[in-house]
């Protein structure tokens, strides 16, 4: 490494899957202004991308033959106005410390992955959805203004009215349009901490439809967990929530109750295991089934309470796949996803099934649109993984689905080009500076 | 929010700019304390500042200057006057230097001695002096436990940092009658800025939250002097015990 260089190399520096080992050159400024001298730099002299915590499960948060700039150093608060909600803060800002600023002051985020710990710029890259996604669309839908330092060094403010089309492009464009560098966001009011949870098994996919048709008008949140194991295929469990008045406004602790510290054993989530943990899981609902007040942390964040969960698939990491088909043919595809999991003898850990909603997002990449998700993670055993997701793949394609790219690490460039119809616009406003392992496969 | 507790409280900070002094302001900030920020870099102390009202300060503002080149006497007094008293000083300047470049070149290891010792005594002469006179308040000034025991790889920087710490247990012990306090800081391996360059972190490595916590809590009681983490005070006492016979064999 040139000795100039303000990037260090890093073999430690893995997206969420584990899947991909390539040393990255990194470097993690604390303060905007350390940021042009950056794109400057020898070592990025390819290219570059900006990176958050690294929550983007295959390749699009890597940049293995350019350079990384890690942004968490970047965490600044800038303007919060507690009487309408109004949030601007640096891109490295995660949504865990938004969360502890504003929720005693009666805000939260208009709507929140499955993870707390991805920054605001990350969640404007990857135009992040929720459980909330029929009511109030996915996170860029809620982006009033970001700061984007371009390749070339210019800094530009955009919104859906100030450079309209660079903004359509930076919400859901993967971090290719520029250096997110702040995001300004409009939060949702609260009544408490709380939400008031209702939790119901159901023994088939067409109780699911039922549940999230007759959930979408009265429950603000509705998400499921489906086994597509072939013992209990079909059947989930369907949690629909509403935040509630009685309670506090505390925020969440720090700290996680338990943490991986180490890759277990490539065989430990194997059919057996995952079948057994199904059972186990469907009938404890079964058992818990009704109303339950929880904290949100319970509600939208259960993993985060184990710190480096993801190390649970072995050394080899964990292949996720996440799709979404469209209402017209929702239904049958979604039977021929899960009987196509079921024959192939491999097991999906971490299976979620939601509805979106028809409202549509700014961004020209954005994933979410009306219809219904899957969302699936397989451990990583090469050959045999990457076959059965060719056959969702082709499921997926046949409904006229996409694919959602943080959550990929190897979708063909035909699989990319059909989920997002107009990526030729999107390539357009890319930036020539800006790169990633993801787009070097999709543009190539 | 925990708004009582420290709701109010005067502090400077002298180096805000440095991880240890963000994270540990980021505390004082969320308790509703009153900050003035000094640093060289006033753009990126108004940064902080921002940041810190945001996080629930009452006020924050930012004193941009040259700590190692100011007349700290006079500068400390001006703060003081326009913070209408004074609680806290948090010193957490200081260079670390390239040990190699600062053998060679007695230019460079003088600038690093007169900006970690020569001019953080004067703030800290200047604030005892405050303190002892009002009979209350806290200065904490970082150390390292590189001041423990002089090692080959950083014995320059670690003399400026034994020199502040004889410096601050003086001035602990001068104020002892007094009810006011002095303690001196001594953070081990810690990821900030300042350690950015150094590879491979391992387990003995701390977060700048982490210290901050400590030097928070120091700030209200506690010991005179404070290993952050506090496994520093064992591992130093084992290092400082070390004979020399066995010690020179060690290439730390």
């Amino acid at each position: 490494m040139n000795a100039a260089s303000r990037f260090v190399e890093r073999g430690d520096v893995l997206s969420w899957g584990r899947v991909v080992r390539r040393p990255q050159r990194l470097a993690r400024p604390h303060f905007a202004d350390e940021l042009p001298a950056l794109l400057d730099d020898p070592a990025a002299t390819d290219s570059l991308l900006a990176i958050g915590l690294r929550r983007s499960y295959g390749d699009s948060g890597l940049n293995s033959e350019g350079a990384v700039i890690d942004m968490t150093g970047l965490d600044h608060f800038i303007a919060f106005d507690a009487g309408t909600g109004l949030l601007r803060a640096e891109a490295g800002v995660s949504l865990s410390q938004v969360l502890q600023l504003v929720v005693p002051k009666g805000w939260f985020l208009p709507t929140t992955p499955g993870t707390r710990f991805v920054t605001l710029g990350g969640a404007v890259a990857n135009d992040v959805h929720g459980k909330n996604h029929h009511r109030a669309g996915s996170m860029g839908c809620h982006v009033t203004r970001l700061g984007l330092l371009r390749g070339d060094g210019e800094r530009l403010e955009l919104s859906p009215e100030e450079n309209a089309g660079l903004f359509a492009a930076t919400i859901g464009g993967l971090g290719l349009t520029g250096v997110i560098e702040w995001v300004e966001l409009k939060l949702a009011k609260i009544g408490s901490a709380f939400l008031d949870v209702e939790i119901i098994p159901y023994g088939s996919l067409d109780e699911f439809w039922a549940l999230a048709e007759e959930s979408t008008e009265r429950f603000e949140h509705t998400v499921a967990w489906a086994d597509c194991m072939p013992a209990g295929r079909g059947r989930g469990v369907f949690s629909r929530a509403n935040w509630t008045y009685e309670g506090d406004y505390k925020a969440h602790g720090d700290r996680a109750w338990k943490n991986m510290p180490v890759d277990l054993p490539g065989f430990t989530l194997n059919k057996l295991s995952v079948s057994a943990f199904n059972e186990f899981y469907f009938r404890a609902h079964r058992w818990k089934a009704g109303r339950v007040r929880q904290h949100y942390s319970v509600f939208f964040y259960p993993l985060d309470a184990i710190h480096n969960w993801n190390r649970l698939y072995g050394k080899r990491g964990m292949l996720q796949f996440q799709c979404v088909v469209p209402w017209a043919s929702a239904r049958p595809a979604m039977d021929a996803l899960m009987a196509a999991i079921a024959q192939s003898g491999q097991a999906s850990f971490l299976t979620v099934l939601k509805t979106f909603g028809d409202i549509a997002s700014p961004g020209l990449m954005s994933f979410p649109r009306p219809g219904a998700t899957l969302a699936l993670d397989f451990p990583n055993r090469g050959e045999e993984t990457l076959a059965l997701m060719g056959r969702l793949d082709a499921i997926t394609r046949e409904a006229g689905g996409a694919l959602y790219p943080a959550k990929d690490g190897r979708m063909s460039r035909e699989m990319f080009r059909l989920s997002f119809p107009r990526w030729e616009e999107f390539a357009q406003a890319k930036d020539p500076k800006m790169n990633s392992d993801f787009w070097r496969r999709m543009a190539a | 929010m925990s708004a009582d507790k420290g709701s109010g409280t005067r502090i400077i900070i002298l180096g805000a700019t440095s991880g240890i002094a963000e994270a540990t302001a980021r505390i004082w900030a969320a308790q509703g304390g009153r900050l003035v920020l000094v640093a060289r870099d006033g753009a990126r102390a108004e940064a902080i500042a921002a940041d810190l009202k945001v996080r629930g300060a009452e006020e924050a503002d930012v004193v941009a200057l040259d700590l190692a080149k100011a007349d700290a006497a006079a500068e400390l007094d001006a703060m003081v006057a326009k913070l209408g008293g004074l609680d806290i000083v948090l010193l957490a300047y200081g260079a670390l230097g390239d040990q190699k470049t600062l053998e060679t070149d007695p230019t460079a290891a003088r600038a690093l001695i007169e900006t970690n010792f020569t001019s953080a005594s004067a703030w800290c002469i200047a604030a005892a002096n405050r303190f002892e006179a009002q009979k209350s308040g806290a200065l904490l000034v970082i150390g390292s436990v590189a001041g423990d025991r002089g090692r080959q790889s950083n014995f320059i920087y670690g003399a400026t940092k034994a020199g502040l710490a004889a410096l601050v247990e003086g001035i602990a012990h001068r104020l002892a009658p007094t009810g006011a306090r002095a303690v001196l800081i001594k953070p081990g391996f810690v990821d900030t800025p300042m350690t950015a360059a150094i590879p491979n972190k391992g387990a003995l490595w701390a977060k700048p939250e982490a210290v901050g916590a400590i030097i928070a809590r120091a700030a209200q009681k506690g010991r005179p002097v404070v290993y952050a983490p506090g496994f520093w005070r064992l591992i130093m006492l084992i290092v400082r015990n070390v004979p020399a016979a066995i010690f020179h064999k060690t290439k730390l």
